[in-house]
């Protein structure tokens, strides 16, 4: 599956915060590659600095110190500007709670980020619909967030993440808030994306979901305790 | 600001109705209260011109300053009256070439008229000369005026004003060529004023003419010289060219010098309704500020409530901005959302400025200045753009981190 080019890069990364007059180290120094076509899963307790990281890794947050380079850019570089074309083209998101824009129909939620990237109505339309379809929900494009299911908004936030065709899928603990039917849905359809040669990076606490993945990694403490490469993924096909 | 944005904009407003209904009021009473204000204001300056137009654009009015009860200055000016020879001089172009005619007054008070039994006081009763009607603006619609015939021959003749002919006569009957008896002397009707209304003070109609000779003859007595002279300039610029004329002709007959103080006054009329109507425009002026005001309050109703808006929001604004929303787009959505408010109120506003002026309001029947939409509507939108862009940039230049974490 992989094709060993680097997509994720962070080189000794530590992220500082402070509150008040204490300094919490976040993390504390993190090497991690993720190569083309992982399908990766961050476990780890509260306060382990998971979260962190996949802020960092998403354009969303700055390291205090160390290298990150996103498919070869080092994003230290980047103005406000070019992050947020960083986020528009290179990188999809999908959260817990799934953070659709309220009002808005899966149509118009799903073709947000190509209006921002500047894509014409036109193509905008077709290519929101292609991944409205390809997560299953061809039949509910006019469907407003709060018409739909727990599931199906977490499949809508999964077909905005797509439509741009990102290098990187970031996906933060995206089965938290779903039932075990609807969690077993989404993550098939993140198997499927990951088959079809997407890079997959999710946080989960559950081992359930950490199944699906190709390669687990385990944090502690600001720092990557464990990283288990499983060529053939326990959950995947069940 | 394309047509997605607006419809954007448009949902971001329709999700709060009551909040957004009652920001879009305030611009509304602002604009509308700009609208309707300067409508007053020049609603009562349009009244002032048409009181100039009324009493003749060119007029002067020179009295004996003994009218009146005006204390008298100087020992002998009690014998100071206007005579023949004044109202001569005044008329002699080669002395006042900025004088058309002078046409001396005669005041006849509480005069009773009576015409078949129909008595009525005339409000108004004057004898004067061939030019005054033309003078005082006063055109005759029915019959004719008083003619320099009229004047050397002492004629009984008499111009009646409307509101004097419907207190004298049935309605319909023949004016001209009957006879009315004023103070008991009988005179001939030959016109009838044409209607004037009111000047604020006085009804206009309320009038009668007669030539002096024969008001001096029957009615007054010689002795007493003229009251009044009221003096037609040659152009409605000319005004003060020839008060400075008269002023300079009475002195001189007169004997008036630097240390005597002046017996008449001369009352430029349109130069004081010219006043008046300055008076207007500055409170024109002042309505207006007092309107922006409450358009200014109205726009920072519209920012407070953008904040409240950003604030509330800042969740969906991490998100935009997670999903590569630049910085302008964050802006563009928030200034647009309060543009739309303003231009919402703004519309509003000029229609509720419409509906507003159409009620007299002290009084005063309000004209819609034509500037005052434009202009109204402008600062709308000017106030809108600039209250709009702080919360605006507020938005724009959060944090995505920071936003997406707020609750």
């Amino acid at each position: 599956m992989t094709d060993g080019a680097a997509v994720i890069e962070l080189q000794r990364v530590t992220k500082t915060y402070r509150t008040g007059d204490v300094e919490v180290h976040a993390l504390r120094g993190v090497d991690l590659v993720v190569r083309r076509g992982e399908l990766v899963a961050i476990m780890g307790a509260s306060g382990s600095g998971k979260s962190t990281l996949m802020n960092i890794v998403g354009c969303l947050d700055v390291p205090t110190a160390g290298r990150f380079l996103l498919d070869g850019i080092d994003v230290r570089a980047l103005d406000d500007a070019s992050l947020a074309t960083v986020r528009n083209r290179r990188i999809g998101f999908v959260f817990q709670s799934f953070n659709l824009i309220p009002r808005t129909s899966a149509l118009a939620n799903v073709e947000l980020p190509l209006a921002y990237g500047g894509v014409a109505r036109r193509e905008r339309r077709q290519r929101a619909l292609a991944a409205l379809d390809a997560v299953g929900l061809g039949d509910r494009v006019e469907h407003l967030p709060t018409e739909l299911s727990g599931g199906q908004q977490q499949r809508v936030a999964v077909a905005r993440a797509l439509v741009t065709s990102p290098a990187i899928v970031l996906a933060d603990e995206p089965t938290g808030n779903l039932d075990s039917v609807s969690t077993a849905e989404i993550m098939q359809l993140f198997v499927q994306l990951n088959r079809e040669g997407r890079t997959i990076v999710l946080i989960t606490h559950e081992p359930d979901v950490a199944a699906y993945a190709t390669r687990v990694v385990r944090m502690r403490d600001g720092l990557v305790v464990a990283d288990d490469v499983r060529p053939v993924p326990v959950g995947a096909g069940s | 600001m394309n047509v997605e944005s607006v419809r954007n904009a448009l949902r971001g407003i329709g999700a709060n109705k009551l909040r957004s209904g009652l920001t879009v009021l305030g611009i509304l009473i602002g604009v509308g209260a700009v609208i309707v204000l300067v409508a007053v204001g020049n609603g009562s300056s349009i009244a002032i011109q048409q009181r100039i137009e009324r009493l003749g654009t060119n007029t002067l009015t020179v009295f004996n300053r003994g009218r009146g009860g005006r204390q008298q200055i100087g020992t002998q000016s009690s014998a100071v009256t206007l005579k023949d020879g004044d109202i001569a001089a005044l008329n002699d172009k080669t002395q006042a070439p900025d004088i058309v005619s002078a046409s001396p007054v005669v005041t006849i008070a509480n005069a009773t008229a009576t015409h078949e039994g129909a008595t009525t006081t005339i409000g108004t009763l004057l004898g004067s000369d061939a030019n005054y009607l033309e003078t005082t603006n006063r055109p005759v619609d029915v019959g004719r005026g008083l003619t320099a015939d009229d004047v050397a021959n002492h004629a009984r003749v008499i111009v009646l004003g409307r509101t004097t002919v419907s207190n004298l006569y049935v309605p319909g009957s023949d004016v001209i060529g009957t006879t009315v008896q004023v103070n008991g002397k009988s005179f001939q009707v030959v016109g009838v004023q044409a209607a004037k209304g009111t000047n604020g003070a006085q009804d206009l109609d309320d009038f009668g003419l007669l030539p002096y000779t024969s008001a001096q003859d029957s009615l007054t007595g010689k002795s007493q010289g003229y009251q009044q002279v009221v003096v037609q300039a040659t152009a409605s610029g000319a005004e003060n060219a020839a008060q400075a004329e008269i002023v300079t002709i009475l002195d001189s007959r007169h004997g008036i010098g630097a240390t005597t103080a002046s017996p008449f006054t001369v009352l430029n009329q349109s130069s004081l309704l010219q006043t008046s109507q300055d008076t207007s425009n500055t409170f024109t002026v002042l309505l207006g500020a007092v309107a922006a005001i409450s358009l200014l309050v109205g726009g920072i109703g519209v920012m407070n409530i953008m904040l409240v808006t950003v604030t509330e929001r800042t969740r969906e604004i991490g998100i935009r901005k997670a999903i590569g929303a630049p910085r302008r787009a964050i802006l563009g959505q928030f200034l647009t959302e309060a543009v739309i408010l303003t231009l919402l109120g703004g519309l509003a506003g000029i229609a509720a400025g419409f509906v507003g002026s159409r009620f007299e309001i002290v009084g005063v029947k309000p004209v819609i200045a034509g500037y005052s939409i434009p202009l109204a509507f402008g600062v709308a939108l000017a106030v809108g753009l600039f209250f709009g862009i702080y919360p605006a940039n507020r938005a724009a230049s959060l944090r995505p981190i920071d936003a997406l974490r707020h609750e």
